[in-house]
């Protein structure tokens, strides 16, 4: 994790690496924690946290892992997940809760039941996803504080 | 309302990690992490037979007051080390998930 000052206030940069299930979690543990220092709302900070990690574990599952950046200005918080995996074919269908097209193993780890990208538009205020086939994915999300 | 804690005493579980003092409001039940990401009630307790390293992580973010492993499911050891890092406690019974979670509401 980077931390850097902004003008607008605190900038974080994550590495996620992929198919790494004993590190998930790590970069949104790191908000959360950063974010209950700050004094946030728990509600707030919950909402971050279960967006984010979705978003993370995507990463880890789908993209072959990403890169992470966070910033916590004065009014909220913006996360952008960037990947170079394979893309989302259709972002419409995989929005639906229940679609998923992860592995017998991910699913044995209790991941896959189709609820990332449906919890991060839910716990998020605002999310844009931005994806080539082929090329990776760009999901952008804001909560505000 | 009770602790974790006393929640454990009084239903015969097993405290296996963690302090258990955070209180624990209503009881969630679910195997599925990104369903219990999405919908287990902040402070409540979690019932579950997902023992591993990826259920302490969705402990902590969904802010869940304990995690009850039913079955007596083994917590994994890397599991148990996020755990206490993290101070997530979790209790163990012998209990299937239906009957640990009508325990824990009576």
């Amino acid at each position: 994790m980077t931390e850097t000052v902004t003008e607008n206030g605190l900038s974080y940069h994550f590495v996620v690496p992929g198919d790494d299930f004993t590190r998930a979690g790590e970069a949104s543990g790191s908000i959360k924690s950063i974010l209950k220092k700050l004094g946030i709302r728990p509600d707030v900070v919950r909402k971050v946290a279960i967006s984010m990690y979705e978003g993370e574990i995507n990463l880890v599952i789908h993209a072959g892992g990403g890169e992470i950046d966070v910033e916590i200005g004065p009014e909220a918080v913006d996360i952008v997940l960037t990947d170079h995996g394979p893309g989302i074919p259709d972002v419409a269908k995989a929005m639906e809760e229940g679609w998923s097209t992860a592995t017998a193993q991910v699913r044995n780890l209790g991941f896959g039941a189709g609820m990332g990208l449906p919890n991060m538009k839910k716990y998020s205020d605002e999310m844009h996803i931005d994806s080539t086939v082929g090329v990776g994915t760009t999901v952008t999300m804001r909560v505000y504080l | 309302m009770s602790t974790a804690k006393e929640l454990a005493e009084k239903n015969g579980f097993t405290l296996a990690c963690g302090d258990g003092l955070r209180q624990v409001q209503g009881v969630y039940c679910c195997d599925l992490l990104s369903i219990v990401m999405g919908r287990a009630p902040a402070d409540s307790a979690w019932v579950t037979v997902m023992g591993n390293l990826n259920s302490i992580a969705v402990a902590v973010l969904a802010d869940v007051a304990c995690i009850v492993l039913a079955e007596n499911m083994p917590l994994d050891a890397d599991a148990q080390a996020r755990a206490e890092a993290e101070n997530v406690t979790v209790l163990r019974t012998s209990l299937p998930v239906f009957e640990a979670a009508v325990k824990m509401a009576q």
